[in-house]
């Protein structure tokens, strides 16, 4: 673990949305600390600001208060072209129609690296190679996109991730839609990069028991507070039953599960 | 392609033999002088003009059908002729009314070229704004449909106001005509449509991220208001110039990239660009030719033609767009 290096940290960090003069606080005084080489969950109820806090990691949205700090400088000072080389994000909007192939579309992760004119180098194609390869998606580069199950699609939407060989990943509810089957192979295929490629995974989900399950560190959202620590510590913190204001969902420290009285 | 031009310059009212054609071209003397005098100074500026306005038209509908995330967005169809109408409209129609210097700038070719410019580039603009608003593609044809009536009905009321000889002039104009291109108007356009071109250039690669939608481009590292303002350059300059001189021609810049993204099987902008140029100019040459049949007396307008062959490619886009999605 001693060769696990800080990456990504928030100090004081305040996220949300200003609107109509409005300033409306989701979240306040987060002070988080994301690290190579683990994987990290981030979990907590629908409209909690799962969204908004992923938006704000990866400087898309800026911060009410504090700030974001990549590789110790703030993220705001950086310029896009460099944090591109740094942080590669599977997002859950749908494309928009064309024509990519799957190869093709791997392909564009090589964007930050490639010339004016976005030809691939030789170096490019090795890492495209090394994307396919680790997420065994060989079979598969010749089909168009939207041939391909949901399942397949966000495979390679995280291989795509993979070519852009950033340090950083993050994914935005990467096991929506998909069956229990393509969840966990996602799930795997996530843990196995953490752990072999020494990079800093974070993804939103709510399948939160597959999650306590396989991720190195939690970071659980709710109404009033966001808690970071490893997955057991947090279930005999109990902060697992704070999840839910419904009182008819309640946590099975035991077993890892939800349970429905 | 090159057989191409070399069909369109050979037939006409008068036919020419091919081998004349070539004979010509090549600065050997041709069996006829006024077969030489016909090639240099009426068909070899009207295929030149074709080249230029196929290829121009092709490529800023390219560009627009991913910057729109719109399979059916193209110049025509989007109002961006019919803004530039509206800007020659001005000129053409409403000269009277301005003082008589400044309306000679403008009725010279290169305020009628600026005219047009700006009244593509308003367009284009009006219907960002709105695209920004509403992401469903249905209601951003139907804002450019209005606008293209919009644009007609303010053309309407200065036809209205203006002379007989004025109104001439501007229905000829928005026929569409390649021919009658002196050299010189020739020389203009292809400097503007290069110029054109050099900045789709630069577009390609922001194009290519551009299609896995805005947010994954801004990740990977694009400046997406950089990128839309060299979008929205390119193409005001292709279509404003190009109907700045031929008039507004239908359907080319809709059908064409579509045709090669159909035979190419690809969405990479560069391998696009090329077949778009390409496709593009052999059309547009194929349009002209059968615009002057030979044994015919007259010239149909090339509008005509190409809406003949553009219209019923829409119509298949829309019955076949399942498989787009």
């Amino acid at each position: 673990m001693s060769t696990n290096t800080n990456i990504i940290s928030t100090q004081e960090l305040s996220i949300g949305y200003h609107s109509k003069r409005i300033t409306n606080t989701i979240a306040s005084n987060l002070n988080l600390e994301l690290t190579s080489g683990q994987l990290y969950s981030l979990v907590g109820a629908n409209g909690v600001g799962k969204s908004t806090l992923l938006r704000t990691i990866t400087g898309i949205q800026k911060p009410l208060q504090g700030s974001v700090f990549l590789h110790e400088r703030n993220i705001h000072d950086i310029p896009t072209t460099a944090i591109a080389q740094e942080l590669s994000l599977v997002l859950t909007e749908k494309l928009p129609s064309n024509n990519l192939t799957v190869y093709e579309l791997i392909a564009l992760g090589r964007q930050p690296y490639t010339n004016w004119l976005g030809q691939l180098s030789e170096t490019d194609r090795e890492k495209i190679k090394q994307a396919i390869a680790l997420t065994q998606l060989e079979h598969l580069t010749n089909k168009k996109y939207y041939e391909i199950s949901d399942g397949q699609l966000q495979i390679v939407l995280i291989a795509r991730a993979l070519a852009q060989d950033t340090p950083i990943i993050i994914l935005d509810e990467p096991t929506t839609h998909l069956d229990l089957v393509h969840k966990v192979s996602v799930f795997k295929l996530l843990k196995k990069l953490s752990s072999e490629t020494n990079k800093c995974i974070l993804f939103s989900t709510h399948d939160i028991d597959l999650a306590i399950q396989l991720s190195d560190q939690m970071i659980v959202m709710t109404e009033n507070q966001v808690h970071q620590d490893q997955p057991c510590n947090l279930i005999t913190q109990g902060v697992f039953s704070s999840l839910f204001k419904d009182e008819s969902i309640a946590f099975d420290g035991e077993k890892g599960k939800f349970i429905i009285s | 392609m090159l057989l191409t031009l070399l069909l369109n310059i050979s037939m006409g009212q008068v036919a020419i033999p091919m081998k004349e054609v070539f004979k010509s071209l090549l600065g050997s003397q041709a069996e006829k002088e006024t077969w030489e005098y016909i090639i240099m100074n009426f068909r070899l500026p009207k295929a030149i003009a074709a080249i230029l306005v196929g290829m121009g038209l092709s490529v800023s509908g390219l560009l627009m059908q991913t910057f729109f995330r719109n399979p059916m967005a193209g110049p025509y169809v989007l109002g961006l002729s019919s803004g530039s109408s509206l800007g020659v409209a001005f000129v053409l129609l409403g000269a009277g009314f301005l003082p008589s210097f400044f309306s000679e700038f403008l009725l010279s070719s290169y305020g009628i070229i600026l005219a047009s410019c700006l009244g593509s580039l308003f367009v284009l603009l009006m219907i960002l704004v709105v695209s920004q608003r509403l992401r469903d593609t249905m209601s951003i044809l139907i804002v450019g449909l209005m606008f293209s009536s919009f644009t007609g009905a303010i053309v309407s009321v200065f036809s209205y106001f203006s002379s007989a000889e004025q109104l001439q002039k501007y229905t000829f104009w928005s026929m569409g005509s390649i021919g009658n291109l002196s050299w010189e108007s020739i020389m203009i356009l292809s400097v503007s449509v290069a110029f054109g071109l050099l900045l789709s250039l630069l577009t390609l690669k922001p194009l290519d991220a551009l299609l896995l939608g805005e947010n994954y481009a801004k990740s990977m590292g694009l400046n997406i208001k950089k990128a839309r303002l060299l979008l929205i350059l390119a193409t005001s300059i292709l279509a404003g110039s190009i109907t700045a001189f031929a008039g507004p021609i239908a359907f080319v810049g809709l059908a064409v990239p579509h045709l090669s993204k159909l035979i190419f099987q690809t969405s990479s902008h560069r391998i696009l660009f090329t077949g778009t140029l390409l496709i593009g100019a052999i059309i547009m040459l194929v349009c002209d030719t059968v615009s002057q049949m030979p044994g015919f007396e007259f010239t149909l307008p090339i509008n005509a033609i190409t809406s003949i062959i553009g219209a019923p490619v829409v119509v298949w886009l829309i019955v076949s767009k399942k498989s787009m999605s």
